[in-house]
């Protein structure tokens, strides 16, 4: 790493999250000012985003390589009214909250109360959505039965595939007016709705390109002022680089980077979406670039490096946008989830592995970041020597990257309807989902808490902690005379809530698509432009809607307790059993030492459990998976938590495996922390029970202490684990390579080990960032050691 | 037929080629000062306080303060089979260590053969103190042999595992001239099997022997100390430390004059 990146890696991590009125600003002068409601919904989208990008201060950090940041400073983050309006007190807890805070000047609440807050209150999505949701779905809500993702953020959920690369913003205006020409009046009811769409497209590609003019221009004058020659150079190439993209198709590396820079920053400053975007298939869509400057000798290694270092630098300038209440829960960290993806398959089906994969990842060594996070897509087509390459930098211990399947995820998408081409061009983004890069909104709509509903059941549809009756009868536990009783019995209310979520998401979907168009994106993702539809409304070519299933492991020891303890070993009755729950086992720590230690469990490759697991995962497939969305999509499973395990856990009483009420559930496709005794192998195998292929991601965490991966040849067993994992078609797999030891010393003295990072689910954070219930039981998950 | 053990290990990766499940018999004849597995040395279960291995599968979670079960040849099969995605991807199998499993050599060989019908490879890991009509036995069933070589004074041997060193040479000796099966697996124990007169005997020994495939140097490690106490064991070396990397490293480079392969670890 050089000086320049030293240092600008340095600011980054130094940055203080702010909280910016800038945008709420900005946007509120604008909605204020009537231009509004002069014109269609979308146009009027269209002319705020250029609003924002036409007065929003610049800032072009020392030294840096890649301009352009969403704040007026590096981590000034800003806030997003229209679709949710923060209190003073909201502000107040951000400022404050030991975790995940963002500092708010006193100006910044002065103009929250004396103007965001007057004019969006009730306007916003979020009073939009609570306003006509059922009363049903808020119990649920409040009970933790689900979270809801577009309630403080939008749709987003896409990652771009290679088309900016070959197109400038100009191109695409020519296709937008070639679609607004081909409108058929006559036939088509809607060209009206599809002709203003597509005019908002228009006005926004148009915006991004005089934004970047803003910054040429601002660009040449810091040129003038410049002392240093090399950095004079170096600020004018910049400004003819913004002056040529995205106006038109980059030439080089250095305007490729720059180029999805500034779309990066539209599509964020746009809206807030979740997975706030990310550009995908790097070493793919980079390489042609790359090849052409070192052949030219225009470009060396290292200065691709120091651009690549430069452009990463940018990604951990942008903290997640502020969340708050469930939500903050759920997703408790500044990470977006920019997950770029290395390696995986040409469109044709070959290794797509280049010298650029081997260079990124040594980026994501060097930078050891937050942001972006980073994963390797491995084909069996793919080497070994990408897997190997990939377990050295894990080694390291900051939990990236993480490892994907592309055959799996290719086959996932094949039966979601994709074609083979798109297919291959796809990925994984956020966690670990699955998507057709440049072609699918596939949106991540909430969590859904698959133990909670165990509770439920266990009730007979009341829920203790909220005292009230959200679901429906199906019995009295005691009157069940075999475990396929109470299975069933579960099913149905699992099925009871999964219909009150979907209730939910049609309603909140057709709220963004009818109020809150997204312009700039749709220009990004095929066929919006075609369709002349907004990427909120369907305008995409796949539209998918998953909801995320959580708690797999806790779900299956509970439900496995039940048989093992009730019904097949009648060591206790099931009113004993609800009772002992109920006291949340009280004194009696010898029975909980019996659901503990001397119940069988999921991760140890034992059928007795994992035929449970595979019994919880049919249910829920068959609950959601296939139901049409308002999209032309489906619904489709995953199974990952983010942070909502945490959450998730915190409302959901004692259960039957022995854990304790309000304790954290287990967290995506994972055993029980602490549960699985018998090694990776086992807890690989019982992972690979449930059929990865019909979801659409499964998140799977495994620790491993460093002694595992010491010499070449351990590392080339880990290897050959990964590959057998893969080859049972596991979706994704991660390490946390650390000790137990290292992370309850870091829990102790904070101050010393700021810097340590480990995987959470799905993405990696800073230990000392995580809430003290995460610490815990990131520290409890097993750590496979050998002696 | 019935056998004892005291733990089945998957993942494991320090006893063989790739990605292996070990099986470990229970009861051994020697008795090493420095044995990291105190619990495999009597045949019979006896009591271990907070036993951590439990033959879960056939659920028996009643014997907690006991370590060792008696199981079918079919129930470890069961649980070799299980990993077969992993051996046959990273060219892997089962080993059967100890203990001594020559000690329950119809047992040990009904596993050997019903592992080779299932297609999944073998190694014996053993002391070589047994009556080499078992390792005639068992040849043509196996794979490989991981063998021990410990000490080269008869009586230092003695007093140390509690037997004689002749055995194990002898038939050592016999197992290499037959062919090219055998791994020698060295423990390096501080102060009492590095010493330069050991080692140079050692290395006189290996030069004589024919069809060495490997040697592994095993340095001591003390995480058997905390079963010591929980079987109420005597430990016999309680204060000893773990030799050095470097150490590891020199001793590493001094087998390597022999020309065969030598590695620190399994």
């Amino acid at each position: 790493m050089n000086e320049r990146i030293k240092k600008l890696r340095e600011q980054t991590l130094n940055a203080v999250p702010r909280l910016s009125h800038e945008r709420a600003e900005l946007l509120t002068k604008f909605y204020k000012s009537g231009k509004a409601d002069r014109v269609s919904l979308p146009v009027a989208r269209a002319l705020a985003f250029r609003h924002l990008l036409e007065n929003k201060e610049l800032c072009i950090n020392d030294g840096e390589l890649i301009i352009g940041e969403r704040g007026p400073e590096p981590k000034s983050t800003p806030t997003y009214p229209e679709l949710c309006v923060h209190s003073i007190k909201d502000l107040e807890i951000l400022d404050s909250r030991p975790k995940v805070w963002f500092k708010v000047k006193e100006e910044t609440k002065s103009v929250y109360e004396n103007e965001i807050i007057p004019f969006w209150e009730g306007r916003s999505i979020r009073d939009k959505i609570f306003n006509e949701v059922d009363e049903e779905w808020k119990d649920c809500y409040a009970a933790g039965i689900f979270t809801e993702f577009m309630e403080q953020r939008a749709p987003g959920h896409t990652v771009l595939d290679d088309k900016i690369y070959k197109k400038g913003m100009l191109d695409f205006i020519n296709d937008i007016k070639h679609s607004i020409v081909n409108l058929d009046f006559y036939n088509d009811p809607k060209a009206f709705e599809k002709r203003e769409e597509l005019r908002a497209m228009e006005i926004c590609a148009d915006a991004l390109i005089s934004f970047a003019n803003r910054y040429s221009n601002k660009l040449s004058e810091l040129a003038q002022l410049e002392k240093d020659k090399q950095r004079k150079d170096e600020l004018e190439t910049l400004a003819g680089i913004c002056k040529r993209v995205p106006a038109n198709a980059p030439r080089t590396f250095w305007e490729a980077l720059q180029y999805y820079w500034f779309v990066h920053l539209g599509v964020i400053t746009e809206l807030n979406t979740w997975d706030s975007f990310n550009p995908g298939r790097l070493d793919q869509h980079l390489y042609p670039f790359y090849k052409r400057d070192i052949e030219s000798g225009l470009l060396k290694e290292e200065g691709a490096k120091e651009l690549l270092q430069s452009f990463w630098v940018k990604f951990n300038n942008q903290p997640a946008p502020p969340k708050i209440g469930v939500t903050a829960a759920e997703s408790g960290t500044y990470t977006d989830f920019c997950l770029i993806n290395v390696g995986g398959v040409t469109p044709d089906g070959e290794d797509a592995t280049n010298e650029l994969t081997y260079l990124i990842l040594d980026v994501i060594e060097e930078m050891r970041l937050l942001q972006p996070s980073s994963m390797v897509q491995v084909s069996k087509k793919n080497p070994d020597r990408l897997l190997k390459r990939t377990m050295k930098i894990i080694k390291t211990g900051f939990g990236q990257p993480s490892i994907f399947n592309t055959d799996a995820i290719i086959q996932e998408m094949l039966r979601h309807g994709k074609s083979l081409y798109d297919a291959r061009c796809g990925g994984a983004s956020g966690c670990v989902e699955t998507g057709a890069f440049g072609k699918e909104a596939y949106i991540l709509t909430g969590y859904f808490n698959l133990v909670k509903v165990l509770e439920i059941t266990l009730n007979n549809g009341f829920d203790p902690r909220t005292q009230n009756q959200i679901g429906i009868k199906t019995g009295e536990p005691n009157s069940f005379s075999t475990f396929n009783e109470l299975m069933s019995a579960y099913e149905k209310q699992l099925n009871h809530f999964i219909k009150i979520k979907i209730k939910g998401n049609v309603i909140i979907e057709r709220i963004y698509a009818d109020y809150m168009p997204a312009p700039f994106m749709s220009i990004l993702i095929d066929d919006c432009i075609k369709n002349g539809i907004d990427y909120n409304a369907g305008g995409a070519r796949y539209n998918t809607s998953y909801i995320q299933g959580v708690g797999l492991g806790s779900i299956t020891d509970s439900l496995t307790s039940i048989k093992y303890n009730v019904f097949d070993r009648k060591i206790i009755t099931m009113d004993k059993l609800l009772g002992t729950l109920k006291n949340n086992f009280g004194d009696d720590k010898e029975l909980q030492n019996k659901f503990l230690f001397e119940t069988p469990k999921y991760g140890n490759d034992d059928d007795y459990a994992d035929e449970i697991t595979k019994q919880v995962f049919e249910i829920y497939f068959n609950a959601v998976d296939g139901r049409p969305n308002t999209k032309g999509g489906y619904f489709r499973i995953n199974l990952l938590p983010t942070t909502s395990h945490v959450y998730f856990g915190s409302v959901t009483g004692a259960t039957p495996d022995g854990r304790q009420a309000y304790e954290p559930l287990s967290e995506g496709i994972s055993p029980v922390q602490g549960a699985d005794i018998h090694g990776p192998t086992s807890v690989i195998k019982s992972a690979s029970k449930i059929d990865h292929l019909r979801t659409g991601g499964t998140l799977l965490n495994q620790k491993f202490t460093p002694q595992l991966l010491e010499t070449e040849e351990e590392i080339e067993k880990a290897v050959k684990l990964i590959r057998t994992y893969f080859k049972l078609d596991g979706h994704h797999i991660q390490f946390n390579v650390v000790t137990a030891n290292v992370l309850r010393e870091a829990q102790k003295h904070p101050e010393k080990h700021r810097d340590l990072i480990v995987r959470v689910a799905g993405y990696s954070d800073y230990f000392v960032d995580l809430s003290e219930a995460l610490q815990n039981e990131i520290i409890r998950r097993t750590e496979h050691s050998m002696l | 037929m019935k056998g004892f053990i005291f733990d089945i290990k998957k993942y494991s990766i320090n006893d063989g080629p790739g990605i292996r499940t070990t099986v470990f018999f229970k009861g051994c004849p020697l008795k090493c000062w420095w044995c990291h597995n105190p619990e495999s040395q009597r045949k019979l279960p006896e009591e271990f306080e907070d036993c951590t291995f439990r033959w879960h599968l056939s659920h028996d979670y009643e014997n907690k303060h006991r370590i060792g079960s008696e199981v079918t040849s079919d129930q470890v099969l069961t649980e070799i089979k299980k990993d077969i995605p992993f051996y046959e991807e990273s060219n892997g199998g089962a080993t059967f260590s100890g203990g001594e499993p020559m000690l329950q050599i119809n047992f040990l060989n009904e596993l050997l053969t019903l592992c080779k019908t299932n297609n999944i490879t073998t190694a014996i890991d053993t002391t070589g103190y047994t009556d080499y009509k078992n390792f005639k036995l068992t040849y043509n069933q196996t794979d490989l042999f991981l063998y021990d070589l410990k000490l080269m004074d008869d009586n230092l041997h003695i007093k140390y595992t509690g037997v004689s060193n002749k055995i194990i040479h002898e038939n050592l000796k016999r197992i290499t001239n037959t062919g090219d099966k055998v791994i020698l697996r060295i423990p390096i124990i501080p102060s009492i099997n590095d010493t330069e007169k050991n080692l140079d005997e050692m290395i006189k020994f290996i030069r004589s022997l024919k069809n060495i495939r490997e040697i592994n140097l095993l340095p001591y490690h003390k995480s058997a100390n905390s079963k010591y106490g929980k079987m109420k064991k005597e430990n016999k070396l309680p204060e000893l430390e773990p030799p050095s990397k470097d150490k590891m490293n020199q001793l590493k480079d001094f087998f390597a004059s022999t020309g065969i392969k030598v590695k620190v670890g399994g």
